[in-house]
């Protein structure tokens, strides 16, 4: 097994300045985190906002530099902050955002959207970028024929795939995925984390998939990592978390996580009629 | 007994290329007492069906029912003044982006106790001890601080609470709440329902909770309405629907909770609905 990315003890910490009134404080938003993925695996980071999970996820895609720790990219060290990043290694992670309404820039057609990456990092020709771009579109479940329209044209939906397709563009080993399915209805949820799975399958992709939502970190997770203030509380198989959760945070949000449960349904259904009853 | 009666309620949006039709043809009926979830998503016309209800849609929209009652009274032949005395009072509505649904120019205090002066025609001095009150019962910590704090000084789970204040402020009979915790932690939203769910009990006042969230549906309808492109697709008891969903749509919305996938796919709504427009 290969370990695409690899952290050690990661940590992001922010200065706030200070005004007359007060004074300047460090926030420290990551405070220690090591965590390996496997080629063709998927880490799931779970937190509610405010945990530090979205600032991890910047720096495991190479976009903010950690303050602290190590992290490495298929063995190698790279540290942003202190040099400059070569193409190869930009190329191998990247990532796509949670909301589709903002990630795509509403003045560029699909197509240059997709070829933008092989043009900026690579030396592909141009008929050859355009090949590539309408092949990542069929693969993502697009038609060929969207090559030349607007991102306002798209749903949601399609324009996750777009966003999708646009990180694979440059054959990346690993894909940041920050809440790709929050802003989606649950319809279209199903089909992209469907699309993801067929995805990570075909190009033996590792995944580090933030998330709030555990039913959706229960599907699709190997690994499992919550975060809490900056900490990892908990951290292991989905198989693990899932059955035993070790953490009073892990617990809580299990139990804050409305089920669908018929027979925790057919309970609550029967306190309330009891509760009426009672009042009339 | 109902409350709220609406029969072959229609809404038509005059566009740019014509008229667009969000609600077809749609019955809502909630009784005294009672928790009905109108469940769908995006472009079902949930919201705009209960946007109608309180009138506050726009001059673009065209509302058409063959009936319209609260309480006995008919809302579509109500003057203008009269339909405010019972919208905002005897109907309240919470909505989904609690910080933005406050004015963010003055505190929390203000405007709650604006409703309390003009909806409840409540002096100055009354409507300041009843505010205080009222951010009690709805469990806002420090509240006396809180009346003086401006809607950015708080967390989104303290707006909505702030929010869900106001809207009981008057003692209404329904309260309609969109999407209410959306927007929210899931640790939040699990204190939000539950202090919905206590309200709704101690006051006896009906609800209509608007969500996308099967979940959510789970944990707090009596009955549950299915909308789908502007159409009820089925209406059942929570139990019954959980149970034995009858409507192709409804079943696919189950299997596609990621907490019911059997096997590596998530079924999606096309798998289940080859003609998406069927009517029951």
């Amino acid at each position: 097994m290969t370990v695409v990315v690899e952290g050690r003890a990661i940590t992001r910490d922010y200065l706030v300045p200070g005004s007359l009134t007060r004074k300047a404080k460090t926030v420290h938003a990551v405070k220690g985190i090591s965590f390996a993925v496997e080629r063709g695996k998927t880490l799931a980071i779970v937190g509610e906002s405010g945990s530090g999970k979205s600032t991890l996820a910047r720096i495991i895609a190479l976009i903010d530099p950690a303050s602290g720790g190590e992290l490495r990219i298929e063995g190698q060290p790279v540290d942003i902050a202190s040099q400059r990043l070569t193409r190869e290694m930009r190329s191998k992670v990247q990532m796509v955002f949670q909301n589709p309404y903002g990630s795509l820039n509403p003045r560029q057609k699909i197509g240059d959207v997709l070829m933008e990456p092989l043009l900026l990092n690579t030396d592909t020709p141009a008929a050859e970028r355009r090949r590539r771009a309408e092949e990542m579109l069929v693969k993502v479940g697009l038609p060929v024929e969207v090559f030349n329209r607007y991102p306002h044209m798209f749903s949601g939906g399609q324009r996750q795939r777009i966003a999708i397709a646009r990180a694979l563009m440059l054959k990346p080993t690993l894909l940041v995925l920050d809440e790709p399915v929050s802003a989606l209805d649950l319809s279209v949820q199903a089909q992209v984390l469907n699309l993801l799975a067929d995805l990570q399958a075909e190009f033996n992709l590792a995944y580090v998939f933030i998330s709030h939502d555990l039913s959706v970190v229960r599907y699709i997770a190997d690994d499992v990592l919550v975060m809490n203030k900056g900490e990892a509380v908990e951290q292991g198989t989905r198989e693990a978390v899932f059955a035993a959760p070790s953490h009073p945070y892990t617990r809580e949000l299990f139990a804050a996580t409305p089920i669908t449960d018929v027979e925790a349904i057919r309970a609550r259904v029967a306190r309330r009629q009891a509760l009426r009853a009672a009042t009339i | 007994m109902s409350i709220l009666n609406i029969r072959n309620l229609t809404v038509r949006f005059a566009t740019s290329t014509g008229s667009f039709t969000a609600v077809d043809g749609i019955d809502v009926r909630v009784d005294k007492g009672e928790v009905l979830a109108i469940v769908g998503e995006s472009g079902s016309g949930k919201s705009v069906s209960m946007l109608a209800a309180m009138g506050l849609l726009p001059d673009t929209a065209t509302v058409t029912a063959d009936e319209m009652t609260f309480d006995g009274q008919n809302l579509l032949a109500m003057s203008p003044r009269d339909r405010r005395r019972i919208i905002g009072r005897e109907i309240t509505m919470i909505f989904q982006e609690p910080i933005a649904s406050l004015n963010p120019s003055f505190t929390a205090g203000y405007q709650i106790e604006e409703v309390l002066r003009y909806n409840a025609g409540m002096s100055k001095r009354d409507a300041r001890a009843r505010a205080l009150e009222l951010f009690k019962q709805v469990g806002i910590p420090e509240p006396e601080e809180k009346l003086k704090s401006y809607p950015h000084q708080m967390s989104g789970g303290q707006c909505q609470r702030v929010m869900i204040a106001m809207a009981i402020a008057t003692g209404p009979r329904l309260l309609i709440a969109d999407e209410p915790t959306t927007a929210l932690d899931v640790t939040i939203q699990k204190q939000i329902l539950d202090l919905l769910m206590k309200l709704q009990e101690q006051t006896g006042m009906a609800l209509i909770l608007i969500t996308h969230d099967m979940g959510v549906v789970a944990e707090t309808a009596d009955r549950v309405q299915v909308q789908y492109k502007g159409k009820k697709m089925e209406e059942a008891d929570v139990l019954s629907l959980f149970e034995a969903p009858k409507h192709p749509y409804t079943r696919a919305l189950l299997s596609a909770l990621p907490e019911n996938a059997t096997g590596d796919r998530l079924p999606t709504v096309s798998s289940f609905m080859v003609e998406p427009e069927v009517k029951v």
